[in-house]
């Protein structure tokens, strides 16, 4: 066992492995921040037929594994609409952010809903009596305090999103598991690599969480800190 | 004088559940009427109903002119003229004072910013709370909060206020400083509809005591009179509890 020369000749993969991760999950999590928003949103709209767009987008994405909709989106999708538009393809990257962003969005949804559905009833009641539409009411009171309630359940989807994206490897996403593998096919040195590569993720997802917290604490309002 | 609330054969039920049946009531301009009676007989469903945060069963409610139970007008319009105090104050947690009550008029009646501070602050020093314009909700005592609140439902310049239990979530101590402040709204001249358990600011302020029981107005007369010389047998059963 040797850690050190090990990561000595590893790291320069692994780094560029690292950035790939952090750019396609961090990409994924801004695409379903606005896609779980638009889909809880459309969740609750009125229109019953709007509804179940977002129940129905929930239910797939829930209802199957990352990994085959990962496959769905890279292979599935192409050869269906590659019959209509000549030469159409989708690239790996674009295939690992959009799963990903596609199922955290999904989730996120459900996470917004449960924020909304915690701000007190008596929050829009409020609002109402001093006129508000229920639109406005949405948007000035119940949104900026149901996304406060949503910090820690986003930061634990946000987690998952980055470990999910090592699966994209299946698809031959150059991230950090799969420069890993990479080098232990060449080396055999599975354990050092692959408990480096965890210790990778490990310090990454720490540092995250330590950026969560503090925004977390930051958000408190009522206590000036 | 204008009628500012005419409510005619007002029902409105739960499911199965009848929790008001058949309210008739008129309110004036300028009138202050304080609405008491037990628990559960529908005082603030009633209120609700006035600015349709629940719907009527059946029954005909005009307020301030607009007919509230017709299904067609614009209810937040009429709603921006109907000041609204909640026994759990509802104050927005997430904005400061200030904020609060500028919410409404920036957004609604498109003030500028400055003017709504402005008039935010004037506010605020009307209900003794001018010092704390930049604290949050969670910073204030309930009654301090209360207070923001009536502030709140002031800065639309409504033309009725209605009050829903204002005192009841309060500290003893507290129950004072929001009377305080109801007394000197009376006294301007607003008209005011309040659901109250506090006797004996009914019989200071009020012009009109209503006793509630069972979804029905069993009796309705001068604070003097309710208060010393009740007629019906259900209302001074309910003043021997209360007094």
């Amino acid at each position: 066992m040797d850690f050190a020369t090990v990561f000595m000749e590893v790291y320069p993969s692994l780094f560029s492995g690292l950035q790939m991760t952090l750019k396609a999950s961090l990409l994924a999590i801004f695409i379903a921040f606005f896609l779980g928003l638009g889909s809880c949103i459309l969740g609750m709209s009125k229109i019953k037929p709007l509804a179940w767009i977002s129940k129905l987008y929930i239910w797939i994405i829930r209802g199957t594994p990352f990994i085959v909709q990962l496959f769905i989106v890279k292979y599935g999708v192409p050869q269906v609409v590659s019959m209509f538009v000549d030469g159409f393809n989708i690239s790996i990257f674009q295939a690992a952010v959009g799963t990903l962003s596609l199922n955290a969005g999904a989730y996120m949804s459900e996470i917004f809903r449960g924020g909304i559905e915690a701000v007190d009833p008596g929050q829009m009641e409020a609002a109402s009596s001093l006129g508000l539409p229920r639109s406005r009411a949405m948007i000035k009171v119940i949104l900026p305090q149901a996304l406060r309630i949503s910090i820690p359940s986003l930061c634990n989807q946000f987690i998952i999103t980055l470990k999910d994206s090592s699966l994209a490897q299946v698809i031959g996403l150059q991230e950090l598991f799969y420069q890993g593998k990479i080098y232990v096919g060449r080396t055999f040195k599975s354990f050092e690599t692959y408990i480096i590569v965890g210790c990778v993720y490990l310090v990454i997802i720490t540092v995250l969480s330590f950026v969560i917290k503090h925004i977390e604490r930051k958000t408190k309002y009522g206590q000036k800190s | 004088m204008d009628k500012k609330v005419k409510v005619k054969n007002l029902y409105k039920s739960f499911g199965k559940l009848d929790v008001l049946c058949g309210i008739d009531l008129e309110v004036e301009e300028g009138e202050v009427v304080c609405l008491i009676g037990p628990s559960g007989s529908g005082k603030s469903t009633f209120l609700r109903c006035l600015n349709r945060l629940e719907e009527a069963t059946s029954g005909d409610i005009e307020v301030d002119g607009y007919c509230i139970s017709d299904k067609k007008i614009n209810i937040n319009k009429v709603r921006e003229n109907i000041g609204m105090v909640f026994q759990h104050f509802n104050l927005f947690p997430h904005l400061t004072v200030k904020q609060n009550i500028m919410l409404a008029p920036v957004d609604r009646k498109k003030m500028n910013k400055p003017e709504a501070e402005a008039k935010a602050i004037e506010l605020l020093k009307r209900v003794g709370l001018e010092d704390k314009a930049d604290n949050y909700p969670a910073q204030l005592s309930g009654g301090q909060k209360q207070r923001v609140a009536i502030a709140r439902a002031l800065a639309m310049q409504p033309d009725i206020m209605m009050f829903d239990e204002p005192t009841s979530a309060l500290d003893p101590e507290m129950v004072g400083e929001v009377l305080q402040v109801m007394r000197e709204l009376a006294e301007g001249g607003m008209t005011m509809v309040v659901v109250t358990h506090e006797m004996g600011f009914a019989r200071d302020i009020a012009d009109r005591v209503v006793f509630m029981a069972d979804g029905q107005i069993v009796e309705q007369g001068p604070p003097s009179e309710i208060f010393t010389n009740p007629k019906e047998e259900r209302t001074k059963e309910f003043l021997n509890c209360v007094l």
